[in-house]
C-alpha cells in the first residue's frame, strides 16, 4: 500500500483513522487531550474486555491476521501489537467525535459539564 | 461461542452497562446517535480496508458468512458481509464505541477532568470574541 512496507498495512489503516479525527481537536476545539487524565482512564479500562475477546477469538480461530501485513510484534495470547493500537485509536476517535458534535450542537451528554459546555458554545 | 453470538452478547452487556450500571444513558441521547452515525460511516471504510486487503480474515464457522478466501478479497456485499467485513464487526464496533463514550461520560460525571469543555469551533470563536470586545 502506497509503497510502504506491507508490514505497516494494519498500522496504516490506524493512521487513516487518526488523520480523520485528530484535526477535530484543533478545528472544533474538542479539548479531549486537555482532559488527559480522563482520556487515559477510559483507555486503561476499555482495552481489557476487548483484549480478552481478541485473545479468545484468536485462540478459537474466529479471526486471524495476514502475518505479512502486521508489525510482527506480539503481546501475550498471540495478540498482535496492532490490535492493542486499534483498541486505543478507536476509543480516542470516538471520544473526539462526540466532543466535536458537542462543540457544534451542545446537545447534553450528562457528564456534569453540559451547562458550561452550552455557555462556551454560545459565548 | 461463535463470533456472531459473542458480538450480540457484547452489545447487550454494554447497553445494560450504559443504561443501568453507569446510568450514562448514551443510547437515549441525540449526541450519541449523531456521533455514531459519523463513526459508523468511517468504520465501514476502515473495516473495508482491513478485510478487503486481507489484513484480517475470518473463519466461516464463527460468522454468518463464509471463511475469507485465501486468494482475493471476500464479497463486498452479501454472504453476511458489508463493505467486505462480516456484519458482526458492526456489533463489535458498536460495543467498543458505546463503552468508550459511556466511560468518558461516567468519568466526567465523577469529576475527573470534567473541564475544559469542548468548543466553540474555530470559526465561531473569531466572531464571538470580536462582538464581546
Amino acid at each position: 500500500m502506497l509503497g510502504l512496507p506491507s508490514n505497516l498495512a494494519y498500522v496504516g489503516v490506524l493512521v487513516f483513522v487518526l488523520a480523520g479525527s485528530l484535526w477535530l481537536e484543533l478545528v472544533l476545539r474538542t479539548r479531549v487531550f486537555a482532559r488527559l487524565p480522563r482520556l487515559l482512564l477510559v483507555l486503561a479500562v476499555v482495552i481489557w474486555p476487548f483484549l480478552l475477546w481478541d485473545a479468545y477469538a484468536i485462540a478459537e480461530g474466529h479471526w486471524f491476521f495476514d502475518a505479512t501485513r502486521i508489525t510482527g510484534i506480539y503481546l501475550p495470547a498471540e495478540i498482535p501489537l496492532d490490535e492493542l493500537l486499534f483498541f486505543l485509536v478507536i476509543p480516542i476517535a470516538s471520544i473526539l467525535t462526540i466532543e466535536a458534535v458537542r462543540s457544534v450542537r451542545s446537545w447534553p451528554v450528562g457528564d456534569g459539564s453540559d451547562e458550561e459546555q452550552r455557555q462556551v458554545a454560545q459565548s | 461461542m461463535t463470533y456472531t453470538q459473542i458480538a450480540v452478547l457484547s452489545v447487550g452487556v454494554v447497553v445494560v452497562l450504559d443504561l443501568f450500571v453507569f446510568r450514562t444513558r448514551m443510547v437515549a441521547r441525540k449526541a450519541f446517535w449523531a456521533s455514531y452515525a459519523i463513526i459508523v460511516f468511517f468504520q465501514l471504510i476502515t473495516n473495508g480496508m482491513f478485510t478487503g486487503f486481507g489484513i484480517v480474515q475470518y473463519d466461516g464457522a464463527a460468522i454468518i458468512g463464509s471463511t475469507s478466501p485465501t486468494t482475493g478479497p471476500p464479497p463486498m456485499f452479501g454472504d453476511g458481509r458489508i463493505a467486505f467485513a462480516p456484519i458482526e464487526d458492526l456489533l463489535f464496533g458498536f460495543s467498543l464505541i458505546l463503552l468508550s463514550i459511556s466511560l468518558w461520560v461516567l468519568f466526567g460525571r465523577m469529576g475527573i477532568s470534567r473541564t475544559p469543555v469542548s468548543g466553540p469551533p474555530l470559526w465561531r470563536r473569531r466572531v464571538s470574541s470580536r462582538t464581546r470586545d
